[in-house]
């Protein structure tokens, strides 16, 4: 699919849809695209930092950098691939794996206790002690039952979140 | 495009609460105890995060609406051919032409006229006053403007303040042809900064440079003094501080509404049918711009002076500059959005972020002692 052309043919469309595994429709996918463009302003095919940032709804979002992190220089078909947790098609374990990678910053299929800490340290900021996070961690994994030094896998999220009605939905505007 | 700087703290001080315009906080704030799961749900502010990047208010203020294309059938395709052929091949040139004979009548009397009458300055002023109204109706022409003005035409008092909402530098083309306002503008480099210092001067008009912090200080001076003066234009101010797509308005920056004056509001809206006059600063040049005005039909735009106001006993500046803003939008039927025009040129605070975390930690905190 070429970077430089700013119209898509039924075929783009077509490879993006399976793409994200048929979790958008085609007006969403095309509505995506002109939103892509738009914020991808040196059509370079890919959305920069500066050009994340400039969107001052997500760079005020205490989880930007993290998530910045993971969209920075896909291309159009791969950002549709990253939105497609937020679909209303997508399913439970698609949510569930997507907060997975948000947490295993490394990507080693592994969420250890330092993982959990940054995470909360990007949501609470200076407004709690870095002890008192520990505490707080410490605290509501051994009630859950593990221990500080466990790792966490996809299973235990599955576990812990799977049947919690987790709302992560996004909808995306059709002119 | 400018590289993005971190926003200085001046920025907190022209905004009033955004919390007051966003819808209320997603996160949800239960008071039962705290569980691991509750930690590692990050959903709600995912969710927002990737709401953001989907659709934002923000960038909508500064998208371009080209009107609808209608020559997409077999006979509408070549009246739309025709319809180029005339106006880049006999409309142009005959605006290029009128333009050329207002700038040749302009400078030939304002030339003299600054230079010979020094002495008498209160003759001289009314004459440049004049002509710059003049030189303005030969640029309107230009586009075949049609411009409708509604109510009272602004009248030359001390201690009052006109603010408009602003799509173009032609905001303050269709105004200064009904009457000579000083207006504050940014400094502009190329032909436009040589107009700004030269010409535009003599009206009264005060510069300012949006990246200079210590400008902040001087320029509010400078505005005060204007106010107060008695022989001066009347001051014309554009609050949002940037270019906005003329479908929103941005927040008002309150130095207008500071000065201890009555504040005037305009409103201006353009009727898109033939052109979309939002100059997209980052998109094109003036030069582009105005020619791609020139290239149309026309300009339709109606401007509205409103009722003078004043601030409300106990009002801040704030309160009253969003008041203003109301009172603009709703006559010019925009929408209005929360955010600081100058987020185009700068980042966020993090005090929103900030507010943000704290109110998480503040939940998670309490949640922790609930049994």
């Amino acid at each position: 699919m070429g970077n430089t052309s700013s119209m898509l043919t039924q075929y783009d469309i077509e490879e993006v849809q399976e793409h994200c595994n048929n979790t958008f429709s085609q007006q969403e996918i095309v509505s995506l695209y002109q939103r892509f463009c738009q914020l991808d302003r040196n059509s370079g095919g890919f959305i920069s930092a500066d050009e994340f940032l400039s969107v001052p709804e997500f760079a005020v979002n205490p989880l930007s950098q993290r998530l910045f992190r993971m969209i920075d220089g896909l291309n159009f078909k791969e950002f549709v691939a990253f939105l497609s947790a937020f679909s209303s098609r997508a399913t439970l374990q698609h949510k569930v794996e997507y907060i997975f990678k948000v947490y295993d910053s490394d990507g080693n299929g592994k969420v250890a206790f330092s993982d959990l800490l940054d995470v909360l340290r990007d949501l609470t900021g200076q407004f709690i002690s870095e002890q008192q996070r520990e505490l707080v961690l410490t605290q509501v994994l051994e009630e859950a039952g593990y221990k500080k030094d466990s790792t966490l896998v996809l299973s235990d999220f599955m576990k812990i979140l799977g049947n919690s009605g987790l709302k992560m939905e996004v909808e995306i505007p059709v002119d | 495009m400018s590289k993005l700087t971190t926003s200085r703290s001046e920025l907190d001080l022209d905004r009033p609460n955004i919390e007051d315009y966003l819808p209320p906080d997603s996160i949800q704030q239960p008071h039962t105890k705290l569980r691991l799961r509750d930690l590692l749900d990050i959903s709600p502010t995912l969710t927002e995060a990737a709401g953001a990047i989907v659709d934002d208010s923000f960038t909508r203020c500064f998208k371009s609406n080209p009107p609808e294309p209608w020559n997409w059938n077999i006979y509408l395709f070549p009246l739309w051919c025709l319809g180029v052929v005339v106006r880049y091949g006999i409309l142009f040139p005959g605006r290029v032409l009128i333009l050329t004979i207002g700038w040749i009548i302009f400078l030939s009397c304002y030339i003299p006229v600054h230079v010979l009458l020094k002495g008498h300055d209160k003759l001289r002023k009314r004459l440049e006053r004049a002509l710059v109204e003049l030189i303005c109706s030969f640029f309107v022409a230009s586009w075949t403007g049609v411009v409708k003005y509604h109510g009272p035409r602004p009248c030359a008092r001390p201690k009052q303040v006109f603010v408009a909402n602003h799509t173009s530098m032609i905001d303050f083309i269709v105004l200064e042809q009904m009457t000579a306002f000083a207006v504050i503008m940014q400094k502009h480099p190329g032909w436009v900064g040589l107009l700004q210092s030269t010409i535009l001067e003599s009206v009264g008009c005060i510069w300012f440079n949006r990246s200079e912090a210590k400008d902040r200080e001087i320029v509010a001076r400078k505005l005060r003094e204007h106010v107060e003066g008695t022989d001066n234009n009347p001051l014309l101010i554009f609050p949002e501080g940037t270019c906005v797509n003329n479908n929103y308005t941005v927040m008002f920056k309150k130095g207008a509404f500071e000065l201890g004056a009555t504040v005037c509001p305009i409103a201006i809206k353009y009727n898109k049918i033939f052109v979309d006059a939002f100059w997209n600063s980052r998109k094109q040049s003036f030069t582009t711009h105005l020619l791609q005005l020139m290239t149309s039909w026309a300009v339709v735009c109606d401007v509205w002076y409103l009722e003078p106001q004043n601030m409300k006993p106990g009002e801040t500046a704030i309160e009253f500059a969003e008041r203003v803003r109301s009172i603009i939008s709703i006559r010019a039927g925009l929408k209005m959005v929360p955010w600081d025009g100058y987020l185009k040129y700068s980042r966020p605070s993090p005090k929103h972020r900030e507010s943000k975390q704290q109110s998480f930690a503040e939940s998670v905190l309490r949640r922790l002692e609930e049994k």
